[in-house]
């Protein structure tokens, strides 16, 4: 599964993203439960603004990172839509 | 050491509006007068942040009846956690509403007992459809995302087309149809709540169909009726593994039915701390991870899966907490449960609901 690259995701209403001092990590709050996030999960999910296309975010992660393939950040992101952490417009 | 909890069920209250018959709180509920304080119940969040838990679920009873509500919800917010309002809607007025989202609730929580006006308000023991369809449509306003919960059971079970179609009027993201759990009054009422195996085949292929139409708009998910399975539930996800309750007299549960377990020592918050009735406690490490399983669980590849299922029911239906969950095909216990399903799933004469109240 994984998601076009002209997708725009965004932040779903009522979900909460913050950075937990106990575990150390990013973690994505939602009325289902918890996602403690890796550093490049956490990257993706705090350009998730309903602005930047897959794309986009691919882009901006490429000029912190090094190797970073666009096909991996649609799958990530597929898996958040999965998740109903982000939702995806376009 | 065991892995910090995500969650606290904090059951601020027993007092409710609602009488359901099927209701999680035990059949002896904690009075007015044995709640624990405010001041209390912000130490416990304190207590539970520190441990670990990002979200607080605000439940009871009925958590709107608790005056200090609004200071409680401001106190879990400012401590960073997810805070979820889980209410029958009764006394959730537009204003209300608007504090305590104001304060910080980020989710809530609505009951719907069932499809119909007569028939919600029949199971609820009072007049209360109304006002939940008022309370929906506060949330909405609000711009909160709403859950609607709907306990099914034999009474129910047939309008679950209805109970999908009104949650979708309401407006929920979500909606959980939970088949009722037997603890406390819910087993109690067993005889009168045990669906039929017909009325489970039935609604299957509906919940099925409107789980697709409706993706992407509203979650369905759909708790199984586990005395009608061969397998049990993965209750908890583990014991003492992912979640912890604090009553609303403080004593601190691995699950919210785990009163009944009467063997088992249960701490409280007034004389020992989370972090300490987590990590140590003998109630919280009695049946963690898999040590403590005989077989068949103990030699099952599925105790991964399910952790042996659930120990409130093991410990109701044969006297011991450590055995195989009898909902289990491999329990040596489960004629005890084809015989409940045998006498209470169609019993000569309908029994009588008992409502859920103080005594």
């Amino acid at each position: 599964m994984t998601t076009a690259l002209d997708a725009v995701p965004r932040i779903r209403r009522g979900v909460k993203c913050t950075f937990d001092q106990i575990r150390e990590a990013h973690v994505v709050l939602f009325p289902e439960g918890v996602l403690v996030l890796n550093e490049t999960a956490a990257s993706v999910v705090a350009l998730c603004d309903g602005v930047r296309s897959v794309g986009d975010i691919a882009l901006a992660l490429a000029e912190s990172y090094d190797g970073v393939e666009p096909s991996d950040i649609a799958e990530l992101v597929a898996r958040l839509v999965e998740r109903r952490v982000v939702d995806v417009d376009g | 050491m065991a892995e910090a909890p995500f969650g606290l069920l904090a059951e601020l209250t027993h007092r409710c509006p609602l009488q359901c018959g099927y209701c999680s709180n035990p059949l002896e509920l904690v009075r007015r007068d044995a709640e624990l304080s405010t001041e209390n119940w912000r130490r416990v969040f304190d207590q539970a942040r520190a441990l670990g838990c990002l979200q607080i679920h605000l439940s009871g009873g009925e958590p709107l009846l608790r005056p200090d509500l609004p200071e409680l919800v401001a106190h879990a917010n400012s401590l960073g956690c997810y805070v979820n309002l889980v209410t029958s809607g009764v006394g959730l007025s537009r204003d209300r509403l608007r504090t305590l989202a104001s304060l910080g609730v980020d989710h809530v929580q609505l009951s719907l007992q069932d499809a119909t006006r007569a028939g919600n308000d029949r199971i609820a023991g009072i007049k209360a459809f109304d006002r939940k369809v008022e309370a929906a449509a506060h949330v909405l306003d609000e711009g909160l995302p709403l859950t609607v919960n709907t306990v099914l059971h034999r009474q129910n079970l047939d309008n679950i087309a209805g109970i999908i179609a009104m949650a979708e009027r309401m407006g929920a993201e979500r909606l959980e149809l939970a088949n009722t759990q037997y603890y406390g009054w819910a087993l109690r009422n067993r005889a009168v709540l045990l669906p039929t195996r017909e009325q489970l085949a039935a609604a299957d292929p509906v919940v099925a169909a409107a789980q697709e139409r409706l993706r992407g708009r509203m979650e369905i998910v759909y708790v199984i009726a586990d005395y009608h399975e061969a397998h049990p539930k993965p209750c908890m996800y583990g014991w003492g593994a992912r979640q912890l309750t604090v009553a609303p007299n403080g004593d601190v549960l691995p699950c919210p039915a785990a009163t009944v377990i009467t063997s088992l020592e249960i701490e409280n918050v007034l004389s020992s701390s989370l972090h300490d009735i987590w990590h140590d406690s003998p109630s919280f490490n009695a049946y963690r991870g898999f040590e403590w399983m005989s077989d068949p669980c103990r030699s099952c590849p599925r105790k991964e899966v399910d952790f042996g299922g659930c120990r409130c029911q093991a410990f109701q239906l044969t006297g011991d907490a450590a055995a195989t969950d009898p909902v289990c095909s491999l329990s040596p216990d489960r004629s005890t449960v084809d015989l409940i399903l045998e006498t209470e799933m169609t019993p000569a004469e309908e029994p009588a609901m008992a409502m859920r109240k103080m005594r």
